[in-house]
């Protein structure tokens, strides 16, 4: 088994090599090889941007089906905040929930209350903890915790040690249903339904300590299926179950929205965000108390499982967030911090360096510079690697070859066919002899 | 292993170019993440400071095994006096800049924060060579 999970993925078959995704990785994940774009594991961090941009939809998210709830005795349905801003208006929280249990879930707990837990626990720790670096960063969005750890490992103690909406409310669900039900904790079954590959990968690998939820399904499946059976649904007598404050989290800025202490930035769209984390680590923005920040632009509802048009869904989240009530959720969640606080720190990915030997990296950086200073500069990815500086890291590491790039293949050709031309054009003094007029002329010396 | 920028007075916009690539070069050559956040924030303070002040000048940084050395050379119209310089929050910047958010007098005292020597030449009405350095150990 190799040592990282990743829920993207590549479909062979339907790749075509056209190097599109490359050059859209944040971490420069990606080389055509062979006619195929293939990851680079330690370095991918399941944002999604390949799946987005492949024409030939040859990138793709591995999720649990819908039929793995079975393998328990007891399911729960986790829905993001962004699944409500899917639906029509008439298509309330609840009648979703019940449409949940209809789908075969046994229970179903919104991630929309943890939020709210969260909120609180995170307005709580920015007002007791003065003396921690600032901004503070959001840990909510996996591939943004995934980014730092490759991109940006000396922000990693920016990184807020709590844990994500969807951690809690998987460890209060399964509680909650233990005293419930009496089922073991192995036997019943949590599953959360994703909007993104990243919070695959974070429930299958998490960065840190082990996660509460046993797996993810893709939102769209859901929907889809949701979808189909609403109709024969008996919803005459629900409840509200869900505030407000917490369903705003899925759409960018609702999780600052819900925290209101300090000053607070918002940033989303993975590359935005890099624009923010360097300015952090160019030591500004320390008069900022908190940063929201998520890779997908617009926030969950922008994940490239989500079935809705982000736009369309950001409007359906704001009507939701602004229309509802305040649901009296707090005791249901423990007041203590440390409930929320992650048990280890999120380590490092050293995924960019040249050579484990510094000595060795610092060589073989030199070497790459000279190479770069001769390769075209164009940045065309017909080498399979995102540019032309990325094609010089790879040959130093003896994962490429000068040849690759399609220049330098030309001016071999070139210089190959001079050459043979210059080389036609000598004869062997015993030849020539029937062509050549001037005989008399002595010998050619050459 | 050398790594040379050009900077242009009030080029703001690209202000940090020099601190993102020297920034990747250390990535490379597995540089421990603390210390390359010093560079960063030497070399973009420098950086910074030739946009600011002076008319224009390069940033040079050299990376060995034991250490990175940070060179900023401008032309410029100097520091009068330094030791005023390299206090905090002590600024020559015109409002305009400081409106901006720049210029708030922490650039030298940052740059020696983030550094283990600094030395700063100066002559004034020609310009200022700045010369850090930071230890990379184990
Ligand atoms: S998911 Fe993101 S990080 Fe991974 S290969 Fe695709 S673009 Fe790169
Ligand atoms: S965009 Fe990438 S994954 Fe999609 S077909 Fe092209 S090379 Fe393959």
């Amino acid at each position: 088994m190799s040592e990282y999970f990743h829920s993207v993925r590549l479909d062979e078959e339907k790749c075509k090599g056209c190097t599109n995704c490359i050059k859209h990785c944040p971490t420069e994940a990606i080389r055509v090889r062979k006619g195929r774009a293939r990851i680079i594991e330690e370095r991918c961090i399941d944002c999604g941007e390949c799946i987005r941009v492949c024409p030939n939809q040859a990138k793709v998210a591995i999720t649990d089906d819908l039929d793995s709830i079975k393998k328990y005795r007891y399911s729960i349905a986790l829905p993001a905040p962004s699944f409500y801003g899917q639906f029509k208006p008439e298509l309330t929280p609840e009648i979703v929930h019940a449409g949940l249990i209809a789908l075969g879930f046994d229970s179903v707990f919104p991630v929309a209350l943890a939020a709210e837990a969260v909120s609180r626990a995170i307005r709580n720790y920015l007002e007791q903890q003065r003396e921690r670096p600032r901004p503070l960063i959001s840990s909510a969005c996996p591939a943004v915790v995934r980014l730092v750890q490759v991109r940006f490992p000396s922000l990693l103690e920016h990184i807020i040690p709590l844990v994500s909406p969807m951690e809690i409310a998987g460890r209060v669900a399964r509680e909650a249903a233990h005293r419930q039900t009496g089922f073991g904790p192995e036997e019943i079954g949590v599953f959360f339904l994703t909007p993104c590959p990243a919070k695959v990968t974070e429930v299958k690998q998490p960065a840190g300590d082990s996660s509460s939820v046993d797996g993810a399904i893709s939102m769209s499946v859901v929907y889809g299926n949701l979808l189909r059976m609403m109709d024969n649904l008996n919803t005459a007598s629900l409840s509200p179950v869900v505030s407000g404050i917490g369903i705003g989290w899925g759409r960018a800025g609702g999780e600052n929205e819900a925290i209101k202490t300090g000053s607070l930035l918002a940033v989303d769209g993975i590359h935005c965000v890099i624009s923010v984390l360097e300015e952090i680590e160019r030591g500004g923005l320390e008069d900022i108390d908190y940063l929201e920040a998520q890779a997908c632009t617009g926030g969950c509802i922008g994940g490239c499982l989500v079935p809705q048009n982000p736009f369309v869904a950001r409007v359906r989240m704001g009507n939701l967030a602004r229309s509802r009530q305040r649901v009296e959720s707090g005791h249901m969640f423990p007041a203590e911090l440390d409930y929320y606080c992650r048990k280890s720190p999120v380590p490092a990915r050293p995924a960019l360096k040249l050579a484990d030997d510094p000595a060795l990296a610092l060589m073989r950086l030199e070497e790459a510079e000279k190479i770069v200073a001769e390769l075209p500069g164009l940045d065309c990815g017909s080498c399979g690697s995102p540019s032309c500086r990325a094609l010089a890291e790879d040959i130093v590491q003896g994962y490429a070859r000068r040849s690759y790039c399609i220049f330098e293949l030309r001016r071999r050709l070139q210089q190959l066919a001079e050459e043979i031309v210059e080389l036609a054009q000598k004869q062997p003094p015993a030849m020539g002899r029937e062509w050549s007029p001037a005989r008399d002329e002595g010998e050619e010396h050459d | 292993m050398q790594l040379k920028f050009h900077v242009q007075r009030n080029d703001f916009s690209r202000a940090g170019q020099a601190a993102a690539r020297i920034k990747k070069t250390l990535q490379l050559a597995g540089i421990k993440p603390a210390i390359i956040r010093k560079a960063i924030i030497v070399a973009y303070e420098a950086e910074l400071n030739i946009v600011i002040h002076a008319y224009h000048g390069t940033i040079t940084a050299n990376i060995s095994t034991g250490q990175i050395e940070i060179l900023a050379q401008d032309e410029g119209p100097g520091i009068v006096d330094i030791d005023l310089a390299m206090q905090e929050g002590y600024s020559t910047a015109p409002p305009h800049i400081r409106k901006m958010g720049f210029g708030a007098g922490m650039g030298l005292p940052n740059i020696k924060k983030s550094s283990d020597s600094l030395e700063i030449y100066s002559a004034v009405g020609r310009g200022t060579l700045l010369r850090a350095t930071i230890v990379i150990g184990d």
